[in-house]
């Protein structure tokens, strides 16, 4: 019997298990990860803004930090949750992938769960600190949050890129016998995938806090306030935006390399060739991709610099180890790489107007940009995820196991999956409506007092006119 | 030895999760049991400011446990994971709803909704301890099998392990009463410092009730571990009896200093009397012991690492939690924006009477580090 088609055997048993674990991981995961992103970067969101408004004495960045940190609250404890069943749903889901590399993928996880308490204690220092610690004190109770949020991820993302180039350790009759933790933590993908996730973080955060008060603004919000919060958000996002477009592309060219047939999957390389084109959007059909630009030599050039260069297709593994469903991990590619393109410019824009003008863009357009940017991240980051994570399918630990023989043989998935949906559901809608009385709720008590404590109301000018005080 | 080590460690953290997070989960079962929402304001409102700074710090322990069972004993976790599924899908829901149901409570504008989250806190506070007792149940009885494929029903629920999970539901009632009864006489609200002293003796006696009949059912449904508990971990075992009865008298005779203390000491006691008499083996009725899990000799070592790293930089953080905490410097609901205090001189808070040097000293650290970065300023 070849291995392939041991391996088919094994994913027909269960199959009817797998898809639905699948499924029910790509949702807890996808939802986790958004909470993910604000827990690693919203914390330094208020940094800044209690910063600003201890240095400044600056009461409106101050009241936002203060605000902030009401919502982090909440976002902090749906986050909690949310990966606890993440915890969880790895031996539930995967005990053949636990009970085979537990002893390996483990280790980044338990530093993950080092710099989780740090996260834990300094967040409640911070959030329930305000009234009673003294100004700098309660800031730099603040700073180690910040901190192991960046480390946490890396760990995570530690565990993710040693899924996609697993190495450090030697494995003989099926038992792991050693381990190299540091060849584990820092393995070949994660010198790409830690820095695409943090930066990722950092754009999500930003842009969706932007996304908050750009929305207040096109409704006619024009205040100091709103812009404040605004710039705290949109600056550092703006400006990470480039450093995660060449991120991205150094991390393109090194799954060509080291993840062939995912990079086969993604460009749409059926065969290896030289002079491959590039296409943008499209779907690929039985050999045939329709809609869609063709731009000829262009992946080539992208890969190697030279039309001659010759990229790996995925006819160089059988069909059973290819991803399935090459369109989705094509599209969602395209679609990252639009809208963080898109996302690029919009920081542009707010550039060359502040570098000229020394204001932000007038132009509706402009704001309207802003208010979508956030959930423009959003997608764009969701949308890397499955790049990465259907794109190693057949593949739960590249070349050496495969999701079928790490899902479990429990029946009733569909069961687990179909509550989950429903709980998730409720979670994210009440999440949402909280955020969403807690604003209403800041609106009104500003209303009743309202020259306190933003000084007076501003002169009414065009949207872009007024200058923001950072 | 090694892997004695690190069986110790997960012992360890299994204790902190068990005294620190079974006393979150205690505090949302009197919170179930507070009766209509005038009637148990008061109680609602203490157990409301004593949980929220820390749960979430204390729930982290249990996401340390999973992490430490999956990486030293893989096949264990695996096997426990496989069948034992079905109360740990319930214990993951329940986790869900604790944490989101408490943290959603205290921002909902609306009664109704906020009645609602928080009969979310409360019932997911009773069943999650309820079903994970269950699977400890499971595992001490012998009934999860090295290799399993498939969940089991009758795995989890035999008399003892259903007992397990009651005893689990109780001590963290008595737990959360007993050091609710501290925080009420701190805010010297007599009151309810009454009202939590009567809970806290009717839960110790009940889990001290549960307790002796899963001992007594152990007898039949696994007589090595049984005859162990009675051998060689008898010494624990007394010491859990003895706390329990001392913190009984010390409840009865309004003492205060060392009952919480004393109290967790029993739980920690209970939890060390399991380890010693299961020792070294993981799974009983298996072969999978401490050492042959799945985990190389390295992956062990790198964890007694971690774990020091743990206890280095956890450790000072936690007293500096829990002392802020008990000088009640750190306030629920507080976040939302006052007059801006940081630009006004302020009166010094109350400082209760100091107990912990350490933490009083890494308290007074956090302070001079504000003076200093005050001082940079002007
Ligand atoms: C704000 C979100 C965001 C933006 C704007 C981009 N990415 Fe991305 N991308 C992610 C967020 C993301 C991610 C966080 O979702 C992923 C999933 C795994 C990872 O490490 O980062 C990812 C994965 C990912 C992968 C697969 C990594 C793997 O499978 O190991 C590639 C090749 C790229 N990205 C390339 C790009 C390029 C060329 C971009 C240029 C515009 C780009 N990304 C923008
Ligand atoms: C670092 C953290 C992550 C780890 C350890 C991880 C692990 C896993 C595992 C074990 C599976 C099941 C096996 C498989 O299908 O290959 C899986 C599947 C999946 N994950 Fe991830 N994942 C991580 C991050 C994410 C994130 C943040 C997303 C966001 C959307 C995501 C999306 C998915 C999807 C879509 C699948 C299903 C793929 C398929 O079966 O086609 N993953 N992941
Ligand atoms: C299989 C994948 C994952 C697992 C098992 C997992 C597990 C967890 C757990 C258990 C928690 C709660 C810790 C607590 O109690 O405070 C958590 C929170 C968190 N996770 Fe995940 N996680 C996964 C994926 C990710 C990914 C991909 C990222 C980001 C790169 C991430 C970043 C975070 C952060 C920053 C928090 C803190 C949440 C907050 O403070 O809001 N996790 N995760």
């Amino acid at each position: 019997m070849t291995i392939v088609h041991g391996v088919t055997l094994l994913a027909a048993s269960h199959a009817s298990e797998v898809v639905p674990a699948r499924a029910q991981m790509a949702t807890t995961l996808g939802f986790h990860i958004i909470l993910a992103c604000l827990g690693i970067a919203f914390p330094t969101i208020v940094l800044i803004a209690e910063f600003i408004g201890l240095r400044r004495s600056n009461a409106v960045a101050m009241t936002l930090a203060r605000r902030w940190s009401q919502v982090m609250g909440v976002l902090v404890a749906v986050g909690a949750v949310t990966g606890t069943v993440l915890s969880f749903e790895l031996g539930l889901l995967w005990p053949g992938l636990m009970r085979r590399f537990g002893a390996v993928l483990g280790l980044p996880f338990g530093i993950e769960g080092l710099f989780f308490f740090l996260e834990a204690i300094f967040t409640a220092i911070y959030l329930y600190g305000w009234r009673r610690l003294p100004g700098w004190a309660h800031f730099w109770s603040g700073v180690p949050i910040a901190v192991s949020g960046i480390f946490g991820a890396m760990s995570v993302v530690a565990v993710n890129s040693w899924m996609n180039q697993p190495g450090g350790f030697t494995e003989r009759d099926g038992r792991i016998v050693s381990v190299n933790p540091w060849q584990v933590y820092f393995n070949h993908a994660a010198a790409y995938e830690m820095p695409h996730m943090i930066l990722a973080a950092y754009m999500v955060t930003g842009f969706l806090v932007a996304g908050v008060y750009a929305t207040g603004i096109l409704r006619g919000r024009r205040d100091p306030y709103h812009y404040t919060g605004f710039a705290i958000g949109f600056v550092p996002a703006a400006v990470l935006t480039p450093f995660q477009i060449v991120v991205g592309d150094t991390a393109a060219r090194a799954i060509a390399h080291d993840q062939p047939v995912k990079f086969a999957a993604m460009e749409y390389v059926p065969r290896t060739s030289s002079n491959v084109p590039e296409w943008l959007g499209g779907v690929y059909v039985d050999g045939h991709v329709y809609g869609g630009l063709r731009i000829p030599y262009m992946d080539s050039l992208l890969v190697g610099f030279r039309p001659s260069t010759r990229v790996t297709g995925w006819d160089i593994v059988p069909a059973a180890e290819r991803p399935p469903v090459v369109w989705l991990i094509h599209l969602c590619f395209d679609a990252m790489v639009a809208l963080g393109f898109l996302l690029l410019l919009t920081g542009l824009w707010a550039a060359y107007t502040w570098w000229r003008r020394r204001r932000l863009p007038a132009q509706r357009l402009f704001w309207l940009l802003g208010a979508v940017s956030g959930l423009a991240a959003i997608v764009a980051m969701e949308c890397g995820w499955v790049v990465t994570e259907v794109g190693r399918q057949p593949w739960v630990v590249y070349r050496l196991q495969t999701t079928a023989a790490a899902a479990t043989t429990n029946g009733g998935v569909l069961t687990s999956l179909s509550l989950i949906i429903v709980l998730y559901a409720v979670l994210g809608v009440a999440t949402i409506l909280i955020l969403r009385s807690l604003a209403s709720h800041w609106r009104r008590s500003d209303a009743e007092q309202p020259a306190v404590p933003y000084g007076p109301a501003p002169a009414p000018r065009d949207a872009g006119g007024i200058d923001i005080e950072v | 030895m090694i892997a004695a080590t690190v069986g110790a460690i997960l012992l360890a953290s299994v204790t902190l999760y068990a005294v620190l997070g079974g006393a979150d989960f205690g505090g949302g079962l009197w919170d179930l049991l507070a009766g209509t929402t005038r009637r148990g304001r008061a109680p609602r409102a203490l157990i409301d400011e004593s949980i929220t700074p820390v749960w979430e710090a204390n729930h982290v322990w249990l996401v340390f446990i999973l992490v430490i069972f999956w990486t030293a004993f893989p096949h264990a976790f695996a096997a426990v994971m496989t069948v034992a599924a079905l109360p740990l899908w319930l214990a993951v829901g329940g986790i869900v709803l604790r944490g989101a149901g408490f943290a959603f409570r205290k921002e909902m504008s609306r009664l109704g909704l906020q009645r609602a989250a928080g009969a979310a806190f409360a019932f997911s506070s009773l069943l999650t301890p309820f079903f994970m007792g269950t699977v400890i149940g499971a595992i001490a009885t012998g009934q999860v099998p090295a290799d399993a494929a498939h969940a089991s029903v009758r795995a989890w629920t035999s008399p003892t392990s259903l007992l397990t999970g009651f005893l689990f539901v109780a001590a963290c009632a008595y737990l959360a009463a007993v050091y609710l009864v501290g925080e009420a006489a701190r805010r010297a609200d007599q009151g309810l410092r009454t009202y939590f002293t009567r809970r806290a003796q009717a839960a110790a006696i009940i889990a001290g009730a549960l307790s002796l009949a899963t001992l007594a059912e152990l007898h039949s449904s696994n007589p090595v571990l049984y005859d162990r508990l009675t051998g060689r971990a008898l010494g624990l075992v007394v010491l859990a009896g003895v706390c329990g009865l001392a913190v009984l008298t010390l409840l009865t005779t309004g003492r205060r200093t060392g009952v919480r203390v004393i109290a967790a000491l029993g739980i920690a006691a209970v939890v060390w009397g399991w380890g010693v008499a299961q020792y070294p083996v993981l799974l009983p009725r298996t072969t999978l012991t401490l050492s042959n899990a799945g985990a190389p000799h390295t992956t062990l070592v790198a964890l007694v690492v971690l774990f020091v790293a743990v206890v280095v930089l956890i450790g000072p953080s936690f007293i500096l939690l829990f002392s802020l905490q008990g000088r009640r410097l750190l306030h629920a609901g507080e976040a939302a924006p006052l007059p801006d205090i940081h630009t006004q001189p302020r009166a010094a808070p109350p400082q209760p009477p100091t107990r912990h040097p350490l933490a009083n000293r890494l308290a007074v650290l956090g302070l001079v580090v504000a003076a200093v970065a005050r001082r940079r300023r002007r």
